[in-house]
């Protein structure tokens, strides 16, 4: 769909910057951050942070909440799940259907 | 006071109707849940489970606030693990909002102390239980099904 192959290029967009990588490590690391306190940790000016919080939002890897007169800015790891289905948890299968199987047998109605 | 908080933010092709069917349905829940579902009346001041497919409580509380299909707000505390159900209440915010063709679904989970465990505990769970639900939503089907999938589904129609 047109509008998924949007989302994912904003996506690869957003983490193909060192400094937007560092943006995610920071609030990784502590959450709910403001940007100024993001601020002390790049060394760039508060407008170059916005703009790549702005494209970080944009990519839906930042979340931000309002809390009075501050922007509370969070990791949304969201769409880094939706990488790990669609290329990584198909490896995964056959050793969690062996556990399902496990399981199914396991719990096998008694009587 | 301190607080521990996350949030959790999908787009989701849908309308808000279907998805808070979906997140107040049972069956529904199941299928992107790994099996687990809520049990409330969803209305304000009733009482809310969170119970796993064995029939165990896992998580309960009450519903807060109850606007469909808009937002709603659980009191919610974990009843399972001792050390969980020691840190006492959490309140999650579910909020939709319309957005183009889409709905925004923003889940925030908050607790008055940092650090805590059962954020911790929850927010591992979380963009597994959202990015199912947005998959059965847009596609008809969950990637990770409960308890996992007996066999793989065709990720066809992505980006």
């Amino acid at each position: 769909m047109a509008e998924h192959l949007h989302d994912t290029d904003l996506l690869f967009k957003a983490l193909a910057d060192p400094s937007r990588r560092k943006l995610l490590d920071l609030l990784y690391a502590h959450d709910g951050r403001t940007l100024n306190e993001l601020c002390e940790h790049l060394d760039m000016t508060r407008q170059g942070v916005t703009q790549h919080l702005d494209q970080l939002e944009a990519a839906n890897l930042v979340a931000t909440v309002r809390r009075g007169r501050e922007k509370l800015h969070f990791l949304n790891p969201v769409p880094l799940q939706e990488i790990y289905e669609r290329w990584i948890a198909k490896f995964e299968k056959p050793r969690l259907k062996a556990l399902a199987d496990l399981k199914r047998r396991l719990e096998k109605p008694h009587g | 006071m301190a607080r521990s908080t996350f949030v959790y933010v999908a787009y989701i092709r849908t309308t808000p109707e279907k998805l808070w069917l979906a997140l107040t349905d049972g069956e529904f829940m199941r299928a992107y849940w790994f099996g687990m579902h809520c049990e409330s009346r969803w209305t304000a001041g009733s009482a809310w489970t969170l119970v796993s497919g064995d029939g165990q409580v896992y998580d309960a509380g009450e519903i807060l606030e109850a606007d469909p299909p808009r937002r709603l707000v659980i009191r919610w505390q974990h009843q399972n693990k001792p050390e969980l159900k020691a840190e006492g209440d959490s309140l999650c915010t579910m909020e939709l909002e319309p957005t183009g063709t889409a709905v925004k679904l923003s889940i925030t989970h908050t607790i008055e102390r940092d650090p805590s465990k059962l954020i911790m505990a929850v927010s591992g769970g979380w963009p597994k239980v959202i990015s199912n639900l947005k998959s059965l939503l847009e596609t008809g089907s969950a990637v990770l099904q409960e308890p996992y999938p007996k066999e793989s589904a065709p990720r066809e129609g992505r980006g």
